[in-house]
């Protein structure tokens, strides 16, 4: 394929290992990038693989999921948890196509996954043959790059190359197809100790000179806000941020991925922002001098209209995406680089300053919009109380997986997260059926947390089928179905934009509790406060998978709001 | 915002499939390829990409931005305001009969173009140069029919600075 000092020949030293096949280098490779856990489903083109994992199930766990999809979503939430790479497998054809939300979940939320699927033999290729889809075709768009492996002795390389590509610079979606045939034949050849990537190289310390100028606007600023997003979580640079917000006592508000970035406790916290931001840290994006956007893609759920976000403000911006700079806001110093290793330059140039006027007035804010009070509600259970019951009941250390829509946004507002990997969501894709998947490798990753997988009905009916998974797996976990009988997020849209004229949003539920029973879970309902409060004390006791099926109220809406098209200053609050 | 054509060279891996993901990229982020030529570089197991994209400046900004992220190209470049030398090949088919022959002889010399076919009812003529070039010498030939028009799209390289 290449010349003599083309890229895939480069560095091997041949023939000093003894022959593997290409199930094996798999399996290798795996184990290699400190992964212990694959998720997946074998099928025709996949069973060589099939027959490597059962040569290595002493090291490699393989966990059967009953949908592909829900392979994918585990191996996110195994990655979030872990800060590894997150590995998830299936068969060509109809099991690779249903990993495509799964990849491009992970490619708009920076998750490192690498996903092998298993091809028709070589021979066979572009045949037609049963089961044969171009899947490397359809992931370009939505992987972070693909291979498609036509030779047994690339394969070392490219699982290599797939692993680092999968958790370096921003991370993403790695998408491997290999042949049956190539899963079954043997090869000498080891992965490049280095490996030669001349058109990727991912930046590491943002330019001295910017990093400066960020000090000197950051330090001249009176109203300076950081935004913090995922790429705090990332890079690892939770205790930088905490020393760039208390040393020149700036006030955080963070993304929804950037939730935990710093701790919600702290009184610098003001929260979320956003679309179902708290109002305060909406209204802080309105009024500042200075954004300092660390690792974030200023998301269109999180600014709104960007003329009103920050329209006096300058704007520092660190990610390490170059993509990402000036692609939303005009940016006033823009730096490509690790935000860690970019946060260690910038500290000792930050100034210690007061702000008093600053604080004073978010707390002024703060004080007036309590967007986290909880209405009274006599005759039904609100969703929120729910999250803070979870909260209690976890002494707030609990792992929070939250699926799509209504749910998510409670979950991320009304629970008070004090570290990073303790919240997970589907953010920027948005696929409904995330968090039950998701909770599985969340739960994996580490067994001695607790793990709490908040849903909505309509969210946990798209991947129901993985309550056998948790039976057969044993997989302990809680799940709190906010169950208001709609898709409720779209309830509010048709409440808010369609004068009420509900369609779709309504659904027709069965029983949770007894699916779960039927499924072997511990499964209970809850209809009052008491019940429910008193199922999230069992579940929280019980040593093993619980499914609580609890009727909130029907038609409770998130707030605070911003409509879409409109920007942070125009904050719809709870009218009660 | 004001939209121009942009012209950008990629060093790009020479794989199956990057062709693809250079157009896919192009086709989902909306940016508008007015032409593509790619062929071998100077170094093997490199290509190199010529692409005429129309846009904005930022609009192009962020094409090469995004382009740079595939990990099969190795560098990008905006050669549009740099001191660079662009070509394209063309050949263009007339509908010609012997009387109009050495009008149409003549105009191909004027453009510097060759005639490399002539047969009783038609000429090929064989134009390289700039695309304003080519596009003149269509101008001045469309009073006759023009049966094909095949052009390569513009190839692009940068001239050593004078000093």
């Amino acid at each position: 394929m290449t010349s003599k000092n083309g890229s895939s020949t480069n560095g091997y030293s041949p023939n000093t290992l003894a022959s593997r096949t290409g199930g094996d280098v798999v399996c290798d490779a795996i184990l290699e990038a400190g992964v212990d856990v694959v998720f997946g489903m074998p099928g025709g083109a996949s069973l060589p693989f099939y027959d490597a994992l059962y040569r290595y199930q002493d090291r490699l766990r393989h966990v059967q999921i009953r949908h592909e999809q829900a392979a994918g979503f585990a191996a996110n939430g195994y990655a979030r948890a872990t800060g590894k790479v997150g590995v998830a497998t299936s068969t060509s054809g109809p099991g690779a196509t249903n990993m495509v939300t799964c990849m491009a979940n992970d490619m708009m939320d920076s998750v490192g996954v690498v996903y092998i699927t298993g091809q028709v033999a070589r021979p066979v290729i572009g045949s037609d043959a049963f089961q044969e889809t171009d899947i490397t075709g359809i992931s370009i768009p939505i992987t972070k790059h693909s291979y498609l492996v036509l030779d047994v002795d690339d394969l070392p390389r490219v699982m290599k190359e797939a692993f680092h590509l999968a958790a370096s610079g921003r991370p993403g979606p790695v998408h491997v197809d290999i042949p049956k045939d190539i899963f079954l034949e043997s090869t000498t050849e080891v992965a490049p100790r280095d490996l030669n990537l001349r058109g990727y190289q991912p930046p590491k310390v943002g330019n001295r000179t910017m990093v400066r100028r960020a000090a000197d606007v950051i330090n001249a600023s009176e109203r300076p806000v950081i935004m913090a997003g995922h790429g705090i979580d990332i890079s690892g640079a939770s205790d930088e941020l905490f020393e760039l917000a208390t040393c020149g006592n700036i006030p955080v508000v963070s993304t929804l991925h950037g939730v935990g970035t710093f701790p919600e406790t702290h009184p610098l916290s003001f929260g979320m922002l956003g679309m179902h931001g708290l109002a305060y840290a909406n209204f802080a994006m309105g009024q500042t001098d200075c954004i300092i956007g660390l690792g974030t893609r200023f998301d269109d759920r999180a600014v709104g209209k960007a003329d009103e976000f920050g329209p006096d403000a300058k704007v520092v911006h660190i990610d390490v995406d170059p993509a990402e700079i000036g692609k939303v806001l005009q940016t006033d110093v823009p730096i490509v680089g690790d935000l860690k290793m970019t946060l260690e330059h910038l500290l000792p140039l930050i100034e210690r300053r007061e702000r008093v006027a600053w604080i004073d007035q978010l707390n002024h804010w703060r004080d007036e919009h309590r967007s986290l009070d909880i209405p009274e509600s006599p005759d039904s259970v609100l969703p929120q109380e729910v999250v803070r019951a979870i909260y209690e009941v976890s002494g707030g250390k609990a792992r929070v997986i939250a699926d799509v829509g209504q749910n998510q946004m409670w979950a991320a507002q009304h629970f008070w997260y004090e570290s990073p990997r303790m919240f997970f969501s589907a953010g920027g894709l948005g696929p409904m059926g995330y968090a039950l998947p998701a909770a599985m490798g969340v739960k994996l990753a580490d067994e001695h947390q607790d793990v709490w997988c908040v849903t909505g009905d309509g969210g946990l009916l798209i991947n129901i089928q993985e309550f056998n998974t948790l039976a057969a797996e044993g997989i302990n976990l809680k799940v709190a179905v906010l169950n208001n009988a709609h898709l409720g997020m779209i309830r509010q849209w048709q409440e808010f934009f369609y004068e009420g004229r509900s369609m779709g949003a309504y659904l027709d539920n069965p029983d949770f509790s007894k699916v779960a029973q039927a499924f072997g879970l511990h499964g209970m309902s809850a209809n009052s406060r008491d019940e429910m409060n008193e199922a999230i004390q069992m579940a929280h006791a019980h040593d093993g998978p619980v499914v609580l099926d609890l009727h909130v109220d029907r038609v409770e809406n998130v707030y605070p709001m911003i409509v879409p098209g409109t920007g942070v200053s125009s904050v719809i609050e709870d009218p009660r | 915002m004001e939209t121009q054509v942009h012209t950008l060279v990629a060093t790009v891996q020479d794989h199956p499939g990057v062709l693809t993901r250079v157009a896919s990229l192009f086709r989902r982020r909306g940016f508008n390829i007015a032409s593509l030529a790619v062929g071998h570089s100077e170094e093997p197991g490199y290509s190199r990409m010529t692409i005429a994209v129309e846009g904005s400046s930022d609009d192009v900004k962020q094409c090469e931005k995004q382009l740079y992220k595939l990990i099969e190209v190795d560098s990008v470049r905006n050669v549009t305001n740099a001191s660079a030398i662009t070509r394209e090949l063309a050949m263009i088919k007339v509908r010609v009969g012997a009387s109009d022959r050495p009008a149409l002889a003549a105009a191909a010399d004027i453009f510097r173009g060759e005639i490399v076919d002539v047969s009783k009812s038609s000429m090929i003529v064989q134009m390289t140069g700039g695309q304003d070039k080519i596009d003149r010498f269509i101008d001045v030939v469309s009073d006759y029919p023009i049966e094909e028009i095949s052009r390569t799209g513009a190839i692009a390289m940068v001239r050593e600075s004078a000093d």
